[in-house]
C-alpha cells in the first residue's frame, strides 16, 4: 500500500516536471557516451576520434527511442494517449477537408438511422404503459368481411361469463359526443369503456378513482374519468377538479378522477373523457348490434392459443343459443401490442431499413476516404516508423483519430438526429398524431441512444481499421523512396474498387425501392374512386338527441340542411351520407334474397343511408335503374340501390331489379332494388371493392349524418359558410371535421402512409445517389492522378486522347456495371420482401429498374467524364517529369 | 557472434547486486556487469535506463547528481534498504529457477 502511493507521488512529480526529467536523462547519457567513446579509443588508438564517435552512437542506439521508453516506464499510461489525441487533432486540422466530410458524412448516415429508430422504437419496442402488458390481448368478433370485428354488449357479457382463459374481460368504443360550454356546443372525442377497463390495463389514476364495478350499468350515476391532457387544458390541472360536472351529450356526468400522465390507449385515442357504459338505445341492447373492441388480460400459463380456442368455442355456443344474430360469428384474439402497431410494422421497417442502407453507403465513403488518406500518409508513416514507432504505436495513433472523428460525428449526429425527429413529427397530420399516442412525446430512450453507441462502435472500428490495414505491413524503404508507386494505389485499387461497388449497388436497391415507392403512390392517387372528386366540400353534421328525439325530426333538419345549402351560391348539387367515402368499409347490415332458399346465413354488406342527388353529387355513374326519390320515406314500400360489386357477388348472371332483398328478422321485410351504381371507393384506396347496398336516408333516418356538397366554386372557400348555414339552423348543431373530398382523400390513412414513406426513402435515395457517385468520382479521379505517369508515357508513345478516354472510362464502366447489376439483383429481394407495403407495382417492375439502371449510368458517366477529361488533356512531358 | 540474450528479468537483479558494493552511474553499471561476466553479458543501454527507471519508480535505488573525478556531472545510484531485501528475494527466486532447470537437465543425462 505504502508502496503503491510513493510510485504514485514518482509519477506525479514526472508529470509536473516533465522537462527537467528530460533534460537530466539526456545529460546522463551523454555523458554515458562520452565514457564509452574514450574507452573505445584507450582499447583502440588508431581508431579517430570520429569513428569512435559514430561507433558509440551506433552502439548507443536509438536516442530518441531509449528516452521515449524510460518515459514510458515514468508516465501514466494515458499521457501516451494525450499525445496521441494532440497529434490527432494537428493532423486532422490539417485536413480540413477530409476531417469535415468525414464528420458530416458519418453526421448525415446517424441522424438518418436513429430519428427513424426512435419512431420504430417508440411504436414497436418500447413497452405499453400498462402493467404486463404480455399478458394483455384484444379480443374481437370474427366475420367473413372483418376478421378484427366488435362485439356486441350482449355477447361481452356472455363472453366475460363463460371464459376460462381470461382473469378479466372489458370492452371500450370510441365516441364523439358534444360538448357544453358557455359558448355553446363543441365535438369532443371520448372513449366509453366497461367498468373495469381501466383495471385490466393495470392502471391508476392519479387522482380520485376510476370507475366501481356495477358503474357502467344504466341505472348507475354518470361519471367520466379525464384524461390527463384534458385535465391539463380545460382544468388547468386544478386539484379541485373532482366532484365537478360536465355535460357530455346533454347529460351531466361528475367528474371521479384523473389518469396518469404517461397513459394512453391507442385503438381508442384520441380521448379526452373516459366514460362508463350505460347501455341504453337499440343498438347497445341488441345482440345483434356490434359497436365495442374487447380487452382481456391472459390468466398464468394460458397462451394465445388457448385463448383463441376458448372463445371461439364460446362463440360457437352462441351460435347454437341464438342463430338469428349469432350465425357465422366467429372469435378472434391477438396480443394487444399488435393491435396498436401491427399495422404500422411493415412500413417502418422498410424505412428503417432505407435508413440503414444510407448509413452503409455513408461509411462505406468514409472508409474509402479513409484508405486514400492512408495512402497519401504512406512517407509519414515511413518515417515515423524510422525513427522508432512500434506498428502498435502507430495503429493506436489511427484508432486516436478515428475516435475523434467518430465522437465528433456522433454528437452532430444526435443533435441532427433530434432535429430529424421533430421535424418528421411536425409533419404528421394532427389527427394521425392524436391517434397514434405513442409518437407524442418522441425523445432518445435508452434503446434509441444503444442503438446510436451502436452505430458509434461500428464506425470507430471501421474507422481504426481501415488504415491500419494498410500500415500493419508497411514496405519502409519502398515508401521512403521519392516518386515511389510501387504498392501505391495497388490496395486502394484492390478495396477501393470494391468499396465503390458496393456503394452503386446499395444506391440502386434505395432508388429502387423509392421508385417502387412512388409509383405505388401514383397508383393509389390514381385508383378509380367511382366519383369526381373535385369541387366537393364536406361536412359532419350531429344533432343532440335532446332537443331532436325523433325519427320525423331527423328526417325534417336532413330535408332543411340541404334545402339551406342548395341555395347557397355556386352549389350545384348536395346530399348526405352515413358515412363519407375512403374512410372504412364499416357499418354493416344482413340481409337475403328474397325467392331464394334460405338457412339463416348472414349475408354481410356494407349500408349507406344516403339521400337523393347523393350520387349526383359525387359524380357517381348511375348504371341502371333509377334513383332515390325525395318522397320515399317508411310510408312508402322500401327501396335500395346496389352497387356494382353487389351485383357481381350476389346476383351474377341475372337482373338484380327483378328482386327484392330482406332484412333477417322472422317475417320478410321486402325491399326493391331499383338501381345499380358503378362502385364508389367507400373503404381505403388500396382496399378492394366491396359490396355496398344503399337505403334512403327517409327509410333509416338518423341524428347524425355526413353532408357531401358540390360547387361551381373554390370548394375550401365554401367550408365555412356551411358550417354557419347550420349554425343558423340552430347553433346547438355540431358541425365539424369541415374538408374537401380532395382532402379527404389525399390524407386518408394509406395514401398519407405511401405518400411519407415514399418522399422519405426518395430523401434516401437521393442523398445515396449523390454520395455514390461523388465515390465513384473519387476512385476514378484517384486512379488517374496514380497513373498519370503511365498516360504520359502511353501519350508520348502516340496513344490519342480517344484512348486514354476508353482506358479510364471502360475502368469506371466496369465498376458501374458491376454495382448496376448487382443492385438490381439485390434490389429486386429487396422489393419482394417489402411487397406488402406496395400497391398496384409488382416488385421486379421493368420500367423502374430499367429508369433506376439509366439514371445511375448516366450520374456515373458523368462523374468519371470529368477525370477521364483531365487524363486525356495531360501533357506528356510534365506527366513524365513530375510525379 | 551472437550475445546471448539475458534471462527476462535478471537484469533488475544483476544491477541491484552491482550496485551493493557502491553506488554507481550507468556507465559503471554496465561496465562492471560486462568485466565481472567476463565480456558474456553486455547490457544494452537501450535495456539499462528504462530498468533504472523502473527500479526508481519501485522504490529499490535512489539517485543523485554528483561531481565525477574528471569534474563532470553524473548521476550516480544507489541500492536502498527496500533494494537491498528485494535483491535478497529476488536471488531466492533465481536459485530455486536454476536448480529446478538443473534436476530437469540431469534427470534427462540419466
Amino acid at each position: 500500500m505504502a508502496n503503491s502511493l510513493r510510485r504514485l507521488f514518482h509519477k506525479l512529480r514526472f508529470l509536473a516536471r516533465r522537462e527537467k526529467f528530460d533534460a537530466d536523462l539526456a545529460e546522463e547519457m551523454a555523458y554515458h557516451r562520452e565514457l564509452k567513446q574514450r574507452d573505445l579509443q584507450e582499447a583502440d588508438p588508431a581508431l579517430t576520434a570520429k569513428d569512435a564517435h559514430h561507433a558509440t552512437n551506433r552502439e548507443f542506439g536509438n536516442d530518441l527511442h531509449l528516452r521515449d521508453r524510460s518515459r514510458d516506464v515514468v508516465g501514466f499510461w494515458f499521457e501516451t494517449t494525450l499525445q496521441d489525441f494532440r497529434f490527432s487533432l494537428r493532423q486532422l486540422r490539417k485536413n480540413l477537408g477530409f476531417t469535415v466530410t468525414a464528420i458530416i458524412m458519418l453526421a448525415l448516415g446517424m441522424a438518418a438511422s436513429v430519428a427513424i429508430f426512435s419512431f420504430v422504437d417508440a411504436a414497436l419496442l418500447k413497452p405499453l404503459p400498462y402493467r404486463d402488458s404480455s399478458h394483455l390481448v384484444g379480443v374481437f368478433e370474427s366475420v367473413a368481411m372483418f376478421k378484427q370485428s366488435n362485439l356486441s354488449i350482449p355477447d361481452y357479457l356472455d363472453w366475460k361469463k363463460r371464459n376460462e382463459v381470461f382473469t378479466d374481460l372489458e370492452i371500450y368504443d370510441r365516441r364523439d359526443l358534444t360538448l357544453s360550454t358557455k359558448n355553446g356546443v363543441e365535438p369532443v372525442h371520448t372513449g366509453r369503456v366497461s367498468d373495469g377497463f381501466f383495471r385490466v390495463l393495470g392502471v391508476t389514476p392519479i387522482l380520485g378513482r376510476d370507475f366501481a364495478p356495477g358503474e357502467d350499468l344504466l341505472s348507475a350515476p354518470r361519471t367520466t374519468v379525464l384524461s390527463y391532457a384534458a385535465w391539463q387544458k380545460r382544468y388547468g390541472s386544478s386539484p379541485d377538479v373532482l366532484g365537478q360536472t360536465v355535460t357530455l351529450d346533454g347529460n351531466p356526468h361528475t367528474i371521479i378522477g384523473v389518469l396518469p400522465r404517461d397513459f394512453h390507449f391507442v385503438p381508442a385515442e384520441p380521448a379526452e373523457y373516459w366514460t362508463a357504459l350505460h347501455p341504453d338505445g337499440h343498438c347497445d341492447l341488441s345482440r345483434g348490434c356490434h359497436g365495442t373492441y374487447g380487452v382481456a388480460r391472459l390468466k398464468d400459463g394460458v397462451t394465445l392459443q388457448q385463448a383463441l380456442a376458448n372463445v371461439t368455442s364460446i362463440a360457437q355456443q352462441l351460435e347454437h343459443e341464438y342463430p338469428d344474430t349469432n350465425r357465422d360469428q366467429g372469435a378472434f384474439v391477438a396480443p394487444l401490442s399488435e393491435v396498436i402497431a401491427g399495422d404500422l410494422r411493415p412500413i417502418l421497417l422498410v424505412l428503417l431499413g432505407g435508413a440503414a442502407l444510407l448509413l452503409i453507403i455513408a461509411g462505406v465513403n468514409i472508409a474509402s476516404l479513409l484508405l486514400v488518406r492512408a495512402e497519401s500518409r504512406r512517407r509519414e508513416i515511413a518515417v515515423r516508423g524510422a525513427l522508432g514507432a512500434s506498428p502498435l504505436r502507430l495503429i493506436r495513433q489511427f484508432v486516436t483519430e478515428g475516435l475523434v472523428v467518430v465522437s465528433a460525428g456522433t454528437v452532430f449526429g444526435l443533435a441532427l438526429a433530434y432535429g430529424g425527429m421533430r421535424v418528421l413529427a411536425s409533419l404528421i397530420p394532427a389527427e394521425f398524431m392524436a391517434r397514434l399516442a405513442f409518437w407524442q412525446n418522441l425523445g432518445f430512450s435508452l434503446r434509441v441512444l444503444a442503438f446510436a453507441g451502436l452505430i458509434a462502435l461500428f464506425a470507430a472500428i471501421l474507422f481504426s481499421l481501415t488504415p491500419s490495414i494498410r500500415s500493419a505491413a508497411p514496405d519502409m524503404r519502398e515508401d521512403l523512396a521519392e516518386g515511389s508507386r510501387g504498392t501505391a494505389g495497388s490496395a486502394w485499387r484492390r478495396v477501393g474498387s470494391k468499396l465503390v461497388v458496393l456503394e452503386l449497388a446499395t444506391a440502386v436497391v434505395l432508388l429502387v425501392i423509392a421508385g417502387l415507392l412512388g409509383k405505388s403512390l401514383f397508383r393509389l392517387l390514381h385508383v378509380d374512386t367511382g366519383m369526381n372528386p373535385d369541387h366537393i366540400a364536406t361536412l359532419m353534421v350531429s344533432s343532440p338527441i335532446a332537443t331532436y328525439a325523433k325519427e320525423p325530426q331527423w328526417i325534417a333538419l336532413n330535408r332543411l340542411v340541404r334545402e339551406k345549402v342548395n341555395a347557397l351560391p355556386g352549389v350545384t348539387a348536395s346530399g348526405t351520407t352515413s358515412a363519407l367515402p375512403v374512410d372504412g368499409w364499416g357499418n354493416t347490415t344482413w340481409f337475403r334474397v328474397l325467392g331464394r332458399p334460405w338457412h339463416g346465413e348472414h349475408n354481410e354488406v356494407t349500408e349507406r343511408d344516403v339521400t337523393v342527388n347523393y350520387f349526383n353529387t359525387l359524380g357517381a355513374k348511375l348504371l341502371r335503374g333509377r334513383n332515390f326519390d325525395e318522397s320515399e320515406d317508411k310510408s312508402k314500400p322500401a327501396v335500395a340501390i346496389i352497387n356494382r360489386s353487389f351485383e357481381r357477388v350476389y346476383f351474377p348472371g341475372e337482373d338484380p331489379l327483378a328482386h327484392q332483398l330482406s332484412h333477417l328478422g322472422q317475417t320478410p321485410d321486402p325491399i326493391q332494388i331499383v338501381g345499380i351504381v358503378e362502385d364508389i371507393k367507400e373503404g381505403q384506396l388500396d382496399s378492394q371493392n366491396l359490396p355496398v347496398l344503399y337505403v334512403p336516408f327517409n327509410q333509416n333516418a338518423d341524428t347524425a349524418f355526413e353532408l357531401a356538397v358540390r360547387t361551381s366554386q373554390d370548394e375550401n372557400a365554401i367550408l365555412p359558410t356551411l358550417t354557419a348555414t347550420i349554425h343558423d339552423i340552430d347553433p346547438q348543431i355540431v358541425a365539424f371535421q369541415g374538408a374537401t373530398m380532395t382532402t379527404l382523400i389525399n390524407n386518408s390513412v394509406s395514401a398519407y402512409i405511401h405518400r411519407s414513406s415514399a418522399w422519405l426513402v426518395g430523401g434516401f435515395a437521393a442523398l445515396a445517389l449523390i454520395l455514390s457517385v461523388v465515390g465513384l468520382y473519387g476512385v476514378v479521379a484517384y486512379s488517374v492522378s496514380q497513373r498519370t505517369r503511365e498516360i504520359g508515357v502511353r501519350m508520348a508513345l502516340g496513344a490519342q486522347q480517344s484512348s486514354v478516354y476508353r482506358l479510364i472510362l471502360s475502368e469506371a464502366g466496369r465498376l458501374t456495371s458491376i454495382g448496376i447489376l448487382i443492385g438490381l439483383v439485390l434490389a429486386i429481394g429487396a422489393a419482394a420482401a417489402m411487397q406488402a407495403v406496395l400497391f398496384g407495382v409488382r416488385s421486379w417492375d421493368i420500367p423502374t429498374l430499367f429508369a433506376v439502371a439509366a439514371v445511375l449510368s448516366a450520374a456515373a458517366l458523368l462523374a468519371s467524364f470529368v477525370p477521364a477529361r483531365r487524363a486525356a488533356t495531360v501533357d506528356p512531358v510534365v506527366a513524365l517529369r513530375t510525379e | 557472434m551472437t550475445k546471448p540474450d539475458l534471462l527476462p528479468g535478471t537484469l533488475d537483479m544483476l544491477i541491484l547486486k552491482t550496485l551493493t558494493r557502491a553506488p554507481l552511474h550507468g556507465y559503471g553499471i554496465a561496465l562492471s556487469i560486462k568485466r565481472i561476466s567476463q565480456d558474456v553479458l553486455t547490457v544494452e543501454e537501450g535495456s539499462l535506463y528504462p530498468a533504472l527507471q523502473r527500479l526508481l519508480l519501485q522504490g529499490w535505488v535512489k539517485a543523485e547528481w554528483k561531481m565525477t573525478e574528471t569534474n563532470r556531472r553524473a548521476r550516480f545510484y544507489t541500492l536502498t534498504a527496500a533494494g537491498r531485501k528485494q535483491l535478497g528475494a529476488e536471488l531466492n527466486q533465481f536459485h530455486q529457477l536454476i536448480a529446478a532447470i538443473t534436476r530437469v537437465l540431469q534427470d534427462q543425462d540419466a
